[in-house]
């Protein structure tokens, strides 16, 4: 009945996208190496500029967090394409399990925290919070991080405002503007900042709290490496080079700020995109609209 | 010169470190919502899930202050004493 046994052209496709998932992480790392200047110790730097294309008004830098985001989605797109690689209604693999359980997983958190109107919005929310961790996670593999860069994860909070305001929109113009009015007429600059303020506050949260994890790493890291050359530093050869105090704490901080921190600030991205476009969008009214044109026809 | 541009890397990193205080704000406010998590799991162990997901989202969100003072910091410390020493530079040579 189980025959594990599968054909050897299945087995070399997997292993064509295994390495297609492989080849664009390892691409940016000969890069980022290609590219990094020499360095003298332990700097803390922006993203490297990879090459810049001329543009009327200004030349338009390509940096290496916008690089490494497109490798990621390459990676992503074949990581994609080998979980759902063999699937079968009849008899599901190891892999097609776990896939079918997170999807499950992302159905049941929209529908939890959007309501039944927006049930079709799971794979943009599975899509960015995908994204997201994959992007923050590139730190292990010693690449930069895209969400580290403001202007990466500005890009997605304006296309979580583009949504918000599209669905704020769907009862007609005059009612997207009377929702500025309220509950009191005098808070409309308020309302208006707020609104300002959402995409804002999306971007700086979730740049801000990798960037200041690799900052914490980056400067703990020095200072110890400044401690062990003034405790050791008199012990001869190479033992006096060796920062013996740097073995352990880095490697624990790296969890909490790259791999925990990284991987809630996905989770918070995709909760925020979901509360914000589901709580902007005025459903009552909007029923209300579609119930007045059955009866209009 | 040099004292005009010393006094501006001095400022900078002080107006850094004062920016960080409003790092007291979110840190008592998360303290808090830990705490009241806490009691609420403690009372109803069952609603564990539910809670400490609601806790992360607040936590979250009352991170955000702090955030902005980081950002603000942070170009405080590496991208202000630049601008501020060219502009420095060329408001001497147009003077001289």
């Amino acid at each position: 009945m189980k025959s594990k046994k599968k054909s050897s052209k299945f087995r070399l496709v997997d292993g064509f996208l295994l390495i297609m998932m492989i080849i664009p992480i390892a691409f940016g790392m000969t890069l980022h190496i290609l590219f990094n200047p020499p360095s003298n110790g332990i700097e803390i730097a922006g993203p490297l500029v990879y090459f810049t294309i001329p543009m009327p008004i200004q030349p338009l830098p390509i940096s290496e967090s916008q690089v490494n985001s497109w490798l990621l989605l390459i990676s992503v797109f074949f990581l994609c394409l080998y979980l759902t690689h063999g699937i079968s209604a009849k008899r599901p693999t190891k892999r097609q399990h776990i896939v079918e359980w997170g999807i499950e997983q992302i159905d049941k958190l929209v529908s939890d925290n959007m309501g039944e109107f927006f049930k079709d919005f799971a794979p943009f929310v599975a899509a960015i919070m995908i994204l997201s961790a994959f992007s923050s996670l590139m730190t292990l593999v010693g690449l930069y991080p895209p969400t580290s860069d403001l202007n990466i994860v500005g890009g997605w909070a304006l296309l979580v405002f583009i949504l918000i305001t599209y669905y704020k929109l769907k009862c007609g113009f005059v009612h997207y503007l009377k929702s500025f009015a309220e509950p009191v007429a005098f808070l409309t600059p308020l309302n208006v900042i707020s609104e300002f303020a959402t995409p804002v506050s999306m971007a700086f949260r979730h740049y801000g709290n990798i960037l200041s994890g690799s900052v914490i790493s980056v400067l703990v890291a020095a200072a110890l490496q400044g401690l062990s050359s003034m405790v050791l530093g008199k012990l001869p050869g190479f033992l006096g080079q060796f920062p013996l105090l740097q073995i352990g704490l880095p490697a624990v901080l790296s969890v909490y700020f790259d791999i925990f921190s990284g991987l809630l600030q996905a989770f918070i991205f995709a909760m925020l995109t979901m509360l914000y476009i589901s709580s902007g969008f005025p459903e009552e009214d909007y029923r209300q609209k579609l119930k007045r044109k059955v009866t209009a026809n | 010169m040099e004292l005009a541009i010393g006094i501006i890397l001095g400022c900078c990193a002080l107006g850094a470190g004062m920016a960080m205080i409003a790092g007291i704000g979110p840190g008592i406010g998360e303290g808090n919502a830990v705490a009241k998590a806490c009691e609420a799991i403690g009372r109803q162990p069952e609603s564990r899930s539910a809670v400490t997901t609601t806790m992360l989202m607040g936590c979250a969100v009352a991170e955000t202050t702090g955030l902005y003072a980081l950002v603000i910091a942070i170009l405080l410390i590496f991208l202000a004493p630049g601008r501020l020493v060219n502009i420095l530079v060329e408001t001497m040579n147009t003077l001289s």
